[in-house]
């Protein structure tokens, strides 16, 4: 057995106890069950002080003899197991590679002990809230996106990268970055700018903006993983640098700029861990239209789904501050939204050499 | 011909089918051209007999015509310009009295002689009803042996069973009381001779035609008189007889007499009769209606003995008679004017007052003075002159229908009962349970037989300790492997046109019945299987009208409803209101069908808290099932994280799975329900964290 870490050590222990309490349940003739935090809008509230968006304190019993709960005890029991297998072996892999360790035909019958992944992936979350442990100190992580260059040393397991000198491609950010797998050595950065897509971070690696800004650029292809996150939460809280957002302007970029502000619904119980309630969000503003010219025919017409959600952010307790209110209704009223990529318009460079300059200059973000 | 209208008109409370009769009488003294049965039966009759055990297929030249009148078509077209062919007195020549014998050659149909099949089950069920008829009013636990010989085999059984039509014996055997000397000519030579056509009495046979009837028919297709054994008593001599039927006068013609030296039975009957038969196809009915006896008739023993098959019994489910029916006399209410006359000029009483008190049943003095003040007749009224007199015997007809009088006693009536139509139903189950579906075209009682052969595994089975099952239920037999919920209904006595009554019905439900398929309805009257006519019936339709649904089983609209269940339906009255003389179907009487629905609506009902508790059983077993499956998967889980054996874990599971409650479980679902009902309020996942 692999030495463990101390992180490692304690994650294993919890798994441990949660299995031992289910023991002493059942030699004592009570129903046995597992108390797991629920993970519902329900049981979510923003926390207006910490600017967080926090799991309540509801929590649902998962009992064995229970004929709708039954299986998923068992489904929570399989993946316990399978982790602390990870863990004790010091190795760390997929939620998708887990799936496929815990499945398996039950008894002589044609059924299964997971039928897809579908079923897997929320009981690794209930386990983790149940736990509360990270994912990734139960050594599962999730598909991996995202990339990062900028004048900063980190050592990832023990190897000292240099991201200045990633190339056009950038260094790929791992699922996991704990401190037990990534170090920051030194850096010279001034901020952090998390950009929503590939395109646009290639534009603004290739132009050198990092090197001419000093300072660390990121993506995550869309809604960023939790490892970029979690990487950007650290690189904010442990070197104190701002973080700044740009996403393009539709529900969806906006979106993505809460979830990295003040957590997501969905793993809110992760939310200090993954969220920076100082991010700035820098673009794209529904008043850039005017701001910068762009040509209505670069605009796309929102469709159902993009009022509704607009119109559903506006009740976000998060969203109240009266500059959210006018952004989010300026972007009803027109009915337009606009990719980041409508800026090229005024020139291939246009986005890194005046727009994103400009609103720092002018420190024209929203938080 | 005379004492056939006098009996006609003395039949109380029978108007319907002896009006019929007597149409008919004069209908056929025009020749009827001799395929109508066949044209006739070609008509898909609905009444299509069913299945036995769903397997049977409807058997189209056994369908009987729903009406036993003539066709008038078949007597058009007519001519354009009707002209003069005989004089009154040409015909008067040709005019003569036509025997009952005669009568009968040209309308067996009407007995139930149809066709070969037909006559083959109606030779039979005539021989065992009266068998059980004399046994029961002799007070005797019946034993009764039939047997068919295929004349087709060899002395030895060799050779091919007859394909089709042939020739065939029917041997029916019984231990009743016998039948003296002096009487046997009559009751098996001469129709319409009987003992139970007179009394109002609870019986299977009541016209006084059956037995003779048979004999008849074996006589016109083979040649062949029927054969008689019987003997009264110890110390009495068997006689032997061969009777033959003089069909022009009705009359017997004794060929054969001899007292016999040894006969192997105390007492008791034997008739053999040799008849044009089919046992091809008409077998599946002979065995439904040996079945279905045995069902009616828990107090009886049955042996059973086919060509080429191996013997079968019907053992008796108890040793107790049945209740002794008690005959009665006519209630005022059943009475028809007609019959009134006729009681009326028989009378020897001196005052209709008198008359009325000794002729019917539940007429006190009072009521008898009630009823003569409401005649108001004028003047003194003698009974003759009410017997000749059709206006004062109509007066007297209204004043009666008007008087409010007691119902019949019903004493007169002897129901299977609860408790005997149970242990009917357990062992007839246990004869026709199968295993598995049933995907062969064999007869059930051959399955039956079969069942019988692994009779000795099962019980060497029964014995090696089994994990228990769940204490049964009330009502639910296990036979044969199947589990059987079984429900009685016994109604009290009713009373129609002065006639008493009372329905039964019992019902089987689960086992290997087919779930998707009608019901099996077994019709019953006085203990007799009805097997015939089923949607000309009565019962029929008072179970298509029952709303089963009411009672967790399905039902198309119009028919009968759809589920794993068998029920039977017992009529039994002094006088069963049939609709033809081939006793095959019950006339229509709202009285009788109101009391079939109250009766398998107290069944249903019984039936529907089975099917709900069994739902609720399933439901637990299957919850248990759950948990059993995944006790495995957890202890091993358990086992491993904790690093210890998973077998105590799994076993302080199993021990714990029997402790959980109900009451537990309950409390548990509640709170998932309570929680999924908050859950299902989350709204849809807009966003895809990770992907
Ligand atoms: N096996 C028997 N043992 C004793 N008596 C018998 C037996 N068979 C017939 N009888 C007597 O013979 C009579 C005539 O029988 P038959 O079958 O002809 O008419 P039924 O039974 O009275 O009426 P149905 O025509 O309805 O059958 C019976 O009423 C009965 O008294
Ligand atoms: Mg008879």
């Amino acid at each position: 057995m692999a030495r463990l870490d101390a992180v490692s050590k304690q994650t294993a222990h919890k798994i441990e106890k949660l299995a031992e309490t289910v023991v002493r349940s059942v030699k004592g003739g009570k129903n046995p069950f597992v108390e797991i935090p629920i993970r519902s809008l329900a049981n979510v509230k923003f926390n207006e002080k910490r600017r967080l968006i926090e799991l309540g304190s509801q929590r649902q019993k998962r009992y064995f003899f229970n004929v709708a709960m039954a299986k998923k005890f068992m489904q929570t029991f399989l993946v316990s197991d399978a982790c602390k297998e990870l863990i004790e072996g010091g190795k760390t892999t997929s939620i998708r590679d887990l799936y496929y360790i815990t499945k398996h035909t039950i008894g002589d019958t044609k059924q299964n002990t997971f039928e897809e992944q579908d079923e897997s992936d929320p009981i690794i979350e209930d386990l983790e809230v149940a736990l509360d442990a990270l994912r990734e100190e139960l050594h599962l992580f999730a598909s991996r996106k995202g990339s990062m260059v900028g004048p900063i040393t980190i050592r990832d397991t023990g190897d000292t990268i240099d991201l200045r000198r990633m190339g056009s491609g950038g260094w790929a950010v791992p699922s996991i970055v704990e401190e037990n797998v990534i170090e920051f050595v030194r850096h010279e950065a001034k901020y952090i700018l998390l950009i929503e897509k590939d395109a646009v971070w290639t534009r603004f690696n290739e132009d050198k903006f990092w090197k001419r800004e000093k300072c660390i650029i990121l993506q995550g292809g869309g809604q960023p993983p939790r490892g970029v996150r979690r990487l950007v939460q650290r690189l904010h809280s442990e070197l104190k640098l701002p973080v700044y957002v740009l996403v393009d302007n539709d529900p969806w970029g906006f979106y993505i700029y809460s979830v990295m502000k003040q957590g997501s619904i969905n793993l809110a119980y992760e939310s200090m861990r993954m969220a920076v309630p100082d991010a700035r969000f820098v673009g794209l503003s529904s008043f850039d239209k005017d701001k910068y010219k762009l040509p209505t025919n670069v605009a796309i017409k929102m469709d159902d789904g993009d009022n509704n959600r607009a119109k559903q952010m506006l009740a976000y307790p998060w969203f109240q501050a009266k500059q959210w209110q006018r952004e989010i209704q300026e972007m009803v009223r027109s009915g337009l939204k606009f990719e980041l990529e409508a800026l090229s318009r005024r020139g291939i460079s246009f986005i890194t050499e005046e727009y994103l300059p400009k609103k720092l200059r002018d420190r024209d973000w929203l938080e | 011909m005379a004492s056939r209208k006098a009996t006609a008109a003395k039949g109380k409370g029978r108007p319907a089918a002896r009006a019929e009769k007597a149409q008919l009488e004069l209908v056929q003294v025009e020749p009827t051209p001799a395929r109508r049965g066949a044209a006739r039966a070609a008509k898909a009759a609905p009444a299509a007999p069913r299945r036995a055990r769903s397997r049977e297929e409807p058997e189209p030249e056994l369908l009987p015509a729903a009406e036993p009148v003539a066709e008038p078509e078949e007597e058009a077209p007519a001519a354009p310009k009707p002209r003069r062919r005989a004089t009154a007195e040409q015909m008067a020549a040709k005019q003569r009295e036509i025997s009952i014998s005669e009568f009968f050659t040209k309308n067996r149909h009407l007995l139930g002689f149809d066709n070969p099949s037909k006559a083959l089950l109606t030779t039979i069920k005539e021989a065992v009803d009266n068998s059980l008829d004399a046994c029961e009013e002799a007070g005797i636990l019946p034993e009764i042996t039939i047997e068919v010989r295929d004349l087709g085999l060899g002395p030895k059984g060799e050779g091919d069973l007859t394909k089709g039509e042939g020739r065939f014996v029917v041997v029916i055997e019984d231990n009743g009381p016998g039948i003296v000397k002096a009487q046997a000519p009559k009751i098996f030579g001469k129709l319409l001779y009987g003992s139970k056509f007179h009394r109002l009495k609870q019986s299977r046979g009541q016209q006084g035609i059956g037995i003779s009837a048979a004999a008849m028919y074996g006589q016109l297709t083979t040649g062949q008189p029927i054969r008689v054994t019987s003997r009264t008593g110890k110390g009495k001599p068997a006689h032997f007889f061969e009777i033959q039927i003089d069909t022009r006068k009705n009359n017997p013609v004794v060929t054969e007499d001899r007292q016999l030296d040894e006969w192997h039975l105390e007492h008791g009957t034997r008739v053999e009769l040799e008849i044009v038969a089919n046992w091809q196809a008409g077998q599946r009915f002979v065995n439904r209606y040996v079945e279905h006896t045995a069902l009616s008739n828990p107090h009886a023993t049955v042996h059973y003995l086919r060509p080429r098959q191996a013997p079968l019994s019907f053992p008796r489910a108890t040793e107790e008679l049945p209740k002794e029916a008690v005959e009665i006399k006519p209630h005022p209410h059943g009475v028809e004017l007609g019959a009134l006359m006729l009681m009326a000029a028989e009378s020897k009483a001196r005052d209709v007052r008198g008359f009325l008190q000794t002729a019917f049943s539940r007429v006190s003095g009072q009521v008898a003075d009630e009823i003569v003040k409401r005649a108001a007749f004028k003047g003194r009224v003698r009974p003759r002159d009410v017997g000749e007199d059709r206006a004062l015997a109509e007066k007297l007809h209204r004043a009666i229908g008007a008087t409010k009088i007691m119902n019949p006693p019903t004493n007169c009536l002897s129901p299977i009962g609860d408790e005997l139509m149970k242990r009917g139903l357990i062992s007839f189950l246990n004869v026709v349970e199968t295993e598995g579906p049933e995907a062969d075209e064999q007869l059930d009682l051959d399955q039956a037989k079969k069942k019988k052969a692994s009779k000795k595994e099962k019980a060497a089975k029964a014995a090696a300790p089994e994990v228990p099952d769940a204490p049964p239920e009330e009502g639910v037999e296990k036979i044969k492997g199947h589990n059987y919920f079984i429900a009685t209904v016994t109604r009290p006595p009713k009373v129609y046109r002065g006639n008493p009554f009372q329905v039964e019905v019992g019902l089987a439900y689960g086992g290997s019945w087919p779930a998707d398929k009608p019901i099996e309805l077994f019709r019953f009257a006085n203990r007799v299987p009805l097997l015939f006519q089923r949607g000309a019936c009565g019962t029929t339709e008072a179970i298509v009208k029952t709303d089963w649904r009411n009672y967790l089983l399905s039902q198309p609209k119009g028919s009968l409803p759809v589920g794993p269940m068998a029920l039977l339906v017992h009529i039994a009255s002094v006088w069963v209101p049939f609709t033809s003389e081939a006793k095959e179907a019950v006339a229509h009487y709202p009285e009788i069908m109101r009391e079939i629905q109250l009766a398998a609506q107290e069944c249903g009902r019984k039936l529907a808290a089975h099917i709900r508790k069994k739902q609720h059983l399933d439901y637990q077993a299957q919850r248990r099932g759950i948990f059993e499956l995944y006790i495995q998967e957890v202890a091993q889980a358990i086992g491993k994280i904790t690093g210890k054996s998973p077998e105590p874990i799994k076993r302080e599971f199993l021990r714990l799975a029997d402790q959980v409650t109900e009451a537990d479980l309950k409390e548990a679902d509640a709170a998932l329900e309570e929680q999924s009902r908050k859950l299902t309020k989350r709204p849809r996942r807009a966003e895809n964290e990770d992907e």
